[in-house]
């Protein structure tokens, strides 16, 4: 066998497996072929929103048979690419820092003989320096790599096959987005598999609309509540008789004041842990007054902690405004006014330990709570106290009912500023507030009728009439 | 007259103008300033509470008064950590920022500041709250008195309540086919449906009437008629 004929049949036997190879490989690559990419990717803004929302349509490819979704992604704003540039910019250097570090470890380890707890701190401050240089080396952490499109795009949701259109919401109405879309099918083994990238849809910028539309039954509802509360407001004030029922927690008020005065005990009143932006803590500095001009009058003793600085100095203001108004500027002392700590157990926790040191007589919650509503009413019942609260969080009023004498719920905490006040313009803003109520009361029977008879009936119509108000009332 | 008429001018115009806002989208950008605009005037108010706090307990101390030395370790555990978040001990750079000294976050994984967060802030936080379970048991123990009808039935619905969260309760009726017509009285699905209707109902009914009430106020606000926030009413 000569030279030649050896080099053939070598030859001939790579032919071979270069053929059996590319049958191999030829026969799944027709079942592993990509799915074709959607067409026709446009996108427009919505019209009469707030902005930041844009829909993008799309043609499902022609060979759609496979096909089990579209990922819709879009371009990344200029803050995102910062971000993302940040991020991987951090990522390159504390790998950097990571490397070097190992690498001095090693040779401090390896060929100075220190032992690995002697040569960290060098270490360390080697790493640290290769970091640094790294760090103020123009262009060498610059990021090359983009996606299609020679761009970075954010995958903004995946929908069904049957779906081609798609509302993106939570964009920026500043700026201009466009999107691409790629079609999803199973590969040869069942897992998902993703076409190449559409083509970019033309650029968007979701705008805001001069008036959302989509919160005008908002506004109407809102015109009507308030338009009624400033009708009765306008009738009290021409002389219409008022009658408010009483409410027991502000009448126990003088109670509760005189049993202190009464005992020589203080009485201690908490304004919620939340800060003056929250209309209950308002509603609170209210009550405050009244009971800040009764303790005044009695001559008793009135302490308020308060977790937030702004609460202080309101409650302060509204304590000596009372003190004035009864007669006893001399008496009143700011320094039972203060700010203790903004942090929730940290001023149960003072506050529950004041309870139980002083064991005051009397012990208001009015405000904002959570959690530590029970905690404060049940030490300030262990000592015997009388207690008033009045909070609007509904989770904690049934604690504050069981562990109080007194509680304001909801509504009753709010309509004390106009009870306690008993003018004529305050009050008719209570009446009103009834008729608000009338008319949520009738809102809410004619739609329970409606679903009801949708139900029974199975109409079509009616169901969605009711869909189509709910949607209006909620606000989408 | 300008210590009462301004402010009440501020609030009655940024809040119509907040209001606006909500339905004028371009505005919508101011609105979230104004946001800022109480952060800012909040933090500022916080020296004010920061000199309150130094001096309730500075006369705690200097007066001896019945447990001064806890007024001690709150101002000293005060400067602690002020300290420490202020000139950030222990805080490396940021690594993206290696050349910057001062660039890293008080708050990253083991620095002082987190030291302090994580091992004595959370942990006395959790203490506190883990209290609320027996201040929960005691109260209950004191609304489940059967004193009158609507003691009993407040008592009869907390039980089948605490019974349906329960296995107890799964067990008790377990024998009630879960597909049968008397379903809905295992005590688990008669504890879901309290929840939902009864509870629900009465949730609701306490939210619209909530929400009406922050209107109304919100509105006599606005217009000038409660001036109580401003120290004393008139």
């Amino acid at each position: 066998m000569n030279v030649h004929q050896t080099s053939w049949r070598a030859g001939r036997g790579l032919r071979r497996i270069a053929l059996a190879t590319i049958a191999l490989f030829a026969a799944p690559s027709f079942a592993m072929a990509a799915p074709p990419a959607p067409t026709n990717v446009e996108a427009s803004d919505v019209t009469g929103d707030s902005g930041g929302q844009a829909i993008v349509t799309w043609s499902a490819p022609a060979n759609a048979a496979d096909i089990t979704g579209f990922q819709v992604w879009r371009s990344e704003t200029s803050g995102e690419t910062a971000a993302r540039n940040a991020s991987e910019r951090t990522a390159a250097l504390a790998a950097a820092e990571a490397q070097a570090f190992e690498n001095e470890q090693k040779r401090l380890v390896d060929v100075e003989g220190l032992s690995p707890e002697e040569a960290a701190p060098q270490s360390r401050a080697v790493a640290r320096q290769a970091a640094i240089g790294l760090a103020r080396t123009p262009d060498a952490l610059t990021v090359t790599e983009t996606g299609p499109h020679g761009t970075h795009w954010l995958l903004v949701d995946t929908v069904s096959p049957n779906v081609d259109s798609l509302v993106v919401s939570k964009l920026d109405p500043t700026t201009s987005y466009t999107f691409i879309v790629y079609s999803v099918a199973p590969d040869a083994s069942g897992r998902p598999e993703r076409s190449a990238a559409s083509e970019p849809s033309n650029a968007v910028e979701p705008v805001a609309a001069v008036l959302n539309l989509y919160r005008l039954p908002l506004l109407i509802i809102l015109l009507a509540l308030c338009g009624v509360v400033l009708l009765f407001i306008l009738l009290a004030r021409r002389g219409m008789p008022l009658k408010i029922r009483t409410i027991a927690g502000l009448a126990a008020v003088d109670e509760a004041v005189g049993r202190a005065t009464e005992m020589g005990r203080p009485m201690l009143y908490i304004n919620g842990i939340q800060d003056m932006d929250d209309l209950q803590t308002v509603a609170g500095v209210t009550v405050l007054g009244r009971v800040a001009k009764t303790a005044a009058e009695y001559d008793a003793k009135i302490e308020v902690p308060t977790s937030r600085s702004l609460v202080m100095s309101a409650a302060r203001e509204t304590v000596q405004a009372s003190y004035l108004t009864a007669g006893r500027s001399d008496s009143y002392n700011p320094d039972l006014i203060y700010y203790v700590t903004d942090e929730q157990f940290g001023f149960t926790a003072y506050v529950s330990g004041l309870i139980v040191r002083d064991r005051p007589a009397a012990c208001f919650y009015m405000g904002a709570f959570f959690a530590e509503s029970l905690i404060l009413a049940e030490t300030g019942n262990s000592v015997g106290a009388i207690q008033i609260a009045g909070t609007a969080m509904p989770s904690q009023l049934p604690f504050f009912v069981a562990a109080c004498d007194y509680t304001l719920i909801g509504e009753e905490f709010f309509a004390a500023s106009a009870y306690l006040s008993g003018q004529p313009d305050q009050l008719g803003s209570l009446k009103g507030q009834d008729l608000g109520k009338i008319l949520v009361g009738v809102v809410l029977i004619v739609l329970v009728t409606l679903a009801t008879i949708a139900a029974v009936t199975g109409s079509e119509q009616i169901e969605s009439l009711v869909s189509t108000i709910k949607t209006v009332i909620l606000g989408g | 007259m300008l210590k009462r008429n301004v402010p009440l001018l501020i609030t009655g115009l940024i809040g119509v103008f907040l209001i606006v806002a909500n339905f004028f989208p371009s505005l919508s950008a101011m609105s979230e300033d104004f946001t800022v605009f109480f952060g800012i005037i909040a933090a500022m108010a916080f020296v004010l509470g920061g000199g309150s706090l130094l001096k309730v307990h500075l006369k705690k101390i200097s007066d001896r008064n019945a447990g001064w030395a806890y007024s001690l370790i709150v101002l000293g555990t005060f400067a602690i950590t002020l300290a420490v978040g202020l000139l950030k001990i222990g805080v490396p750079p940021n690594p993206g920022f290696p050349d910057k000294p001062w660039s890293g976050s008080v708050n990253a994984d083991g620095t002082a500041f987190e030291w302090i967060y994580e091992y004595a802030l959370k942990p006395l936080s959790a203490t506190m709250f883990a209290m609320l379970a027996f201040y929960i048991a005691s109260a209950a123990f004191r609304a489940f008195r059967a004193k009158n009808i609507e003691a009993i039935l407040l008592l009869g619905t907390a039980f089948i309540i605490l019974l349906g969260r329960t296995f107890a309760g799964y067990y008790l009726t377990g024998w009630i086919p879960i597909d049968g017509p008397f379903s809905g009285l295992r005590i688990e699905e008669l504890s879901v449906y309290i929840m939902q209707v009864f509870n629900t109902a009465g949730s609701r009914a306490i939210i619209i009437g909530i929400a009406l009430g922050i209107a109304s106020t919100s509105l006599k606000i606005l217009m000038g008629l409660d001036r109580s926030y401003l120290g004393g009413g008139n």
